[in-house]
């Protein structure tokens, strides 16, 4: 009896005192945590990474073992020149979605007004449609009978159609404009999460409103801008379907190279190869992004 | 505010531009059309080609959203919340799918798929699918919830609620926009997946976008800009319904 009722007296403040500490800390036990994790992690494995590792192990074993199809990509002018230009157009593109994305993001962020509304809309209109009826948007503004053409002609500003589809400047326009909602949101969510007392305090203060967006909103609202540069430059690393319906077969990127290798040559080891070196870019590329995302939050916290 | 008016019009005219080529009478594009006619819109309707493939790829989509806003939600309540070792490898891995661009995915899945008989059947797209759309959700729902203090769920727990009552009643409510915005990215990704679509979609079943990057490639008939324009206008309706479950949202907080 005095066992019994000593037990539970024993046994409760070390267990209270257990769980207070772990609340402490606002954390989930390490149990908890995996369990929530497993559906994502099972299916991610069985169907991203399990199929892309057995891809890159059959550029290094098929047909013959060893590094054959790499020696491929290095040793021809025509592969180099495909990641040249790929590289090229996505840093451009990035550029470009930020230059046009950080007014967008700013007047989607404002509070209230139909202007902002509007902002909205014709960010997240286009982000909706799918990108091939957007590029298919792009055929139909640069063919040569089309809208642009059309247009100039008509104001006399050349005698003959203009050749626009088919170019990079094609390419880099359509991917600037698919990717641009990209580059909107992130940093939209960034300035709108800024409380509203930090500009109005620097207006009191004195400041200008050029110096309230310089010192003020644009360093708070930088996390939005590193991520959606990381987000559109890495897109555009590896985008298919705007190059390949409005690039010419001379205007290449990796993504189409690959496309036509496995679709057409049937060459998938080579694929694979080609598949990996474009890997090991977009991560380098995400690695170095990253850092920059990290010390971005060490200013923050400063 | 005059720039902002012109970047506004070349975000937004490319996608309205395909209405007005819709109602062409004649076989091919032309601008400005010559006349008015429905006859577009007939044909994508009695086409069952096109019908089956815009519902296949709106179940596809459906389903992945659901899959990818739970299974996404649970684990970025375990990457914020929890204790996890390697997390910040584990977090990565888990963004990957973000990286990797889809053509590389379409040519491994498809390697993987086709031994197992799962070409073109609705648990492959599901799968992959929520595979490309789940980072989306776990980028936007982990930014939120470090956003909320833990401190605001200790005190539940103090008060003596359980965990999973301070989540229903404190976090989610708070990480909720989050949660719906990251399901909007899923369902976006999965309709608009074009790439790994086009290699997994079998004989049977097609998605709308192998459909039309099939056409688009062959031929440019206004049939297209018919079909797109009812995807825009069934867009600017869900949109015009997410801002008016947004604006219900911000009534109650307010």
């Amino acid at each position: 009896m005095s066992i019994a009722t000593a037990t539970p007296a024993d046994l409760a403040p070390p267990a209270v005192k257990k769980a207070g500490s772990r609340r402490a800390r606002g954390q989930l036990s390490l149990g908890l945590s995996l369990s929530l994790l497993a559906p994502l992690v099972l299916l991610l494995g069985w169907a991203f990474f399990l199929p892309i590792g057995r891809l890159i192990l059959t550029s290094f074993t098929e047909p013959t073992f060893g590094f054959a199809r790499y020696a491929r990509i290095w040793n021809e002018a025509l592969y180099i020149q495909v990641f040249v230009r790929t590289l090229w157009i996505a840093g451009a593109c990035t550029l470009l979605a930020l230059l046009i994305g950080y007014p967008v993001a700013l007047l989607m962020a404002r509070k209230g007004g139909w202007f902002a509304k509007l902002a909205t809309i014709c960010v997240l209109v286009p982000l909706w449609t799918s990108v091939l009826i957007r590029s298919y948007a792009w055929i139909i503004l640069l063919e040569r009978n089309g809208l642009i053409n059309n247009g100039l002609m008509a104001l006399g500003m050349t005698d003959r159609p203009l050749r626009m589809l088919y170019t990079d400047g094609a390419v880099l326009m359509a991917m600037t404009h698919v990717l641009l909602p990209f580059m909107v949101l992130p940093v939209a969510t960034a300035l709108k999460s800024i409380p509203e007392d930090l500009p109005r305090a620097a207006l009191n203060l004195g400041a200008s409103r050029w110096n309230v967006f310089w010192s003020v909103i644009l360093p708070l609202s930088l996390p939005g801008v590193f991520a959606g540069c990381l987000i559109v430059f890495v897109m555009s690393l590896g985008f298919y379907v705007t190059p390949a319906l409005l690039g010419g077969p001379r205007t290449l990127m990796i993504a189409t190279l690959i496309g036509q290798q496995a679709l057409e040559l049937l060459d998938w080891p080579f694929a694979g190869a080609l598949s990996f070196v474009l890997l090991v870019l977009s991560l380098g590329v995400t690695i170095a992004f990253k850092r920059l995302l990290k010390l971005d939050r060490v200013i923050a916290h400063d | 505010m005059l720039l902002g008016g012109v970047i506004l019009v070349f975000l937004i005219l490319p996608t309205v531009l395909v209405v007005p080529m819709s109602f062409s009478p004649t076989n091919y594009l032309q601008f400005p059309p010559t006349g008015f006619s429905t006859r577009w819109y007939g044909a994508y309707f009695s086409d069952p080609a096109w019908i089956d493939a815009t519902l296949f790829s709106l179940q596809i989509a459906a389903m992945t959203t659901v899959v990818s806003a739970v299974i996404g939600t649970m684990a970025s309540v375990a990457l914020v919340r929890g204790r996890i070792p390697g997390q910040e490898t584990l977090t990565a891995l888990m963004l990957a799918p973000l990286i990797v661009p889809h053509v590389v995915v379409a040519i491994a899945v498809y390697f993987q798929l086709s031994p197992l008989g799962l070409i073109g059947t609705r648990l492959a797209f599901v799968l992959v699918h929520t595979a490309l759309a789940v980072p989306y959700v776990l980028l936007v729902v982990t930014a939120a919830l470090q956003r909320v203090p833990s401190s605001y769920e200790m005190a539940g727990l103090n008060l003596g609620a359980s965990r999973l009552d301070c989540f229903r009643l404190i976090t989610l409510p708070l990480i909720m926009p989050a949660v719906a915005a990251g399901s909007i990215f899923a369902f976006l990704a999965s309709f608009d997946e074009t790439v790994v679509s086009f290699f997994i979609s079998g004989v049977e079943h097609k998605t709308i976008t192998r459909k039309l990057m099939e056409d688009i490639e062959f031929n440019l008939s206004p049939l297209i800009a018919a079909a797109s324009t009812i995807f825009v206008v069934a867009t600017v309706l869900l949109m015009w319904g997410g801002t008016l479950v947004r604006g219900g949202d911000t009534s109650k907080s307010a």
